[in-house]
């Protein structure tokens, strides 16, 4: 057993955890941050990305002694109060999700490949980058048009602040 | 997964020491091998030692004519960096194409080439630009470190540090990528050295793991043009057959991969 420190959705966080714990274990079973998901367990389908440091990862991937010292920050976390995050409001408006099992996962990774592209986003680089993110509805045609929607909402928000 | 004791080395001696104690212990950078393949029990180190964040493992350096790549640099900040898509392109290329944009945020050159999975990009970048592998011991040129698969040179606690490229006249790098896990079905790196040289290596096309092209380095020592392969044939013996693709596919594939590669390569 060891005591893993990291920051968690800005929250400073600790946590008494087996060494072969995953930080998915350790944001859901020991934090109780259910929205990241367990959805193939073997690195390929992305339901369980969550950034750490500002970067997507596959956090059933990552042992959370790895993530120690680290800032993570996962779908609970992006929402300011309220308001929605605007890659949230989008998948929303967009009817970017299905079933839903995805989405957390999604909506991580498309906040990192708007911040990675910036302004140069189109729909194939959408879709090439979601590459690692599966979507058992098979709904992607609305993903990939909310990714594009928040890109350029995150372009405004971006210029206004 | 089986139990374990989670070590953070934060330098490549304590790394060494640490490896040394353990009963039967494991060197964890990015982890994206390691970690599945304990997830399945197949692996069940007695202890895992961490050393991606060790601060002399991470970083990019070129100087004159040689591209250095520290170990636990990972794939994105492979792919980004400036030096990287200046001097050898190709490598950046290559490290776009690999596995999925959350892989490429943890996944490091020195895992990949450890692990020399038959399939794995990188080891067809060492042996075809002609690099060196140094190790916490010694230098090892690419022609010696592979070895087989899932096989390498290196020593039970060896430590990978950095990887030396010389930077090539010419070099590109094409792959037929498995459409659902992204590994080479078939990857071709082609290399043209300063000094004339052609050394062609193909990665998920020979049961023995990375191998060297002879045919197609001939015929692109006469011409370098992806046409001057038009007539090449590559032997299917000794290459992969499963149901992703026969021997003879692959061995077409060798083929047409080079021929991309030359032409990406300019």
């Amino acid at each position: 057993m060891s005591t893993v420190k990291l920051t968690v959705n800005g929250k400073a966080v600790s946590a008494e955890v087996e060494d072969r714990t995953l930080l998915v274990h350790l944001l859901r079973d020991h934090l109780n941050l259910t929205g990241t998901h367990v959805g193939c367990d073997t690195s390929q389908c992305g339901a369980c990305v969550v950034h750490i440091d500002g970067r997507a990862v596959k956090s059933c991937t990552v042992l959370a002694g790895q993530a120690a010292g680290a800032n993570v920050t996962t779908i609970e976390g992006i929402a300011r109060g309220d308001e929605l995050h605007p890659m949230q409001a989008a998948f929303r408006d967009n009817h970017g999700l299905q079933c839903g099992y995805c989405t957390p996962g999604m909506i991580m990774s498309a906040i990192d490949i708007v911040h990675r592209h910036g302004g140069e986003l189109d729909e194939a680089t959408v879709r090439e980058e979601l590459e690692g993110n599966i979507c058992r509805c098979t709904g992607y045609h609305n993903i990939v048009k909310a990714v594009l929607d928040a890109a350029g909402r995150m372009k405004v928000a971006q210029a206004a602040e | 997964m089986y139990e374990t004791t989670y070590h953070r080395a934060s330098s490549v001696d304590e790394a060494a020491a640490l490896f040394s104690k353990g009963s039967e212990a494991k060197f964890l950078a990015g982890g994206h091998t390691l970690i599945p393949v304990m997830k399945q029990r197949l692996a069940s180190p007695s202890d895992v030692i961490d050393i991606g964040k060790i601060k002399d493992l991470i970083g990019v350096q070129l100087s004159g004519d040689t591209l250095v790549i520290k170990a636990a640099t990972t794939y994105y900040d492979i792919m980004t960096n400036a030096d990287v898509k200046k001097a050898i392109p190709a490598i950046a290329h290559l490290t776009s194409v690999l596995g999925d944009p959350a892989v490429r945020s943890r996944g490091t050159i020195g895992g990949s080439i450890a692990n020399n999975d038959p399939a794995a990009d990188f080891p067809a970048a060492l042996i075809s630009l002609g690099a060196t592998v140094k190790t916490n011991k010694r230098s090892i040129s690419a022609d010696d470190f592979f070895k087989g698969l899932f096989t390498t040179a290196l020593e039970d606690g060896e430590i990978i540090t950095e990887v030396a490229f010389p930077v090539p006249e010419k070099a590109g790098y094409a792959k037929m990528r498995h459409p659902a896990s992204r590994f080479a079905l078939t990857g071709v790196f082609v290399t043209k050295t300063k000094a004339g040289d052609v050394r062609v290596a193909a990665t998920g096309a020979s049961q023995s793991g990375v191998m060297r092209v002879p045919a197609i380095e001939a015929a692109l020592k006469a011409n370098w043009s992806a046409s001057a392969l038009d007539g090449v044939s590559v032997s299917a013996s000794g290459l992969l057959s499963d149901i992703h693709g026969s021997a003879d596919y692959r061995a077409n594939l060798v083929k047409v991969m080079a021929q991309r590669a030359v032409q990406a390569a300019g």
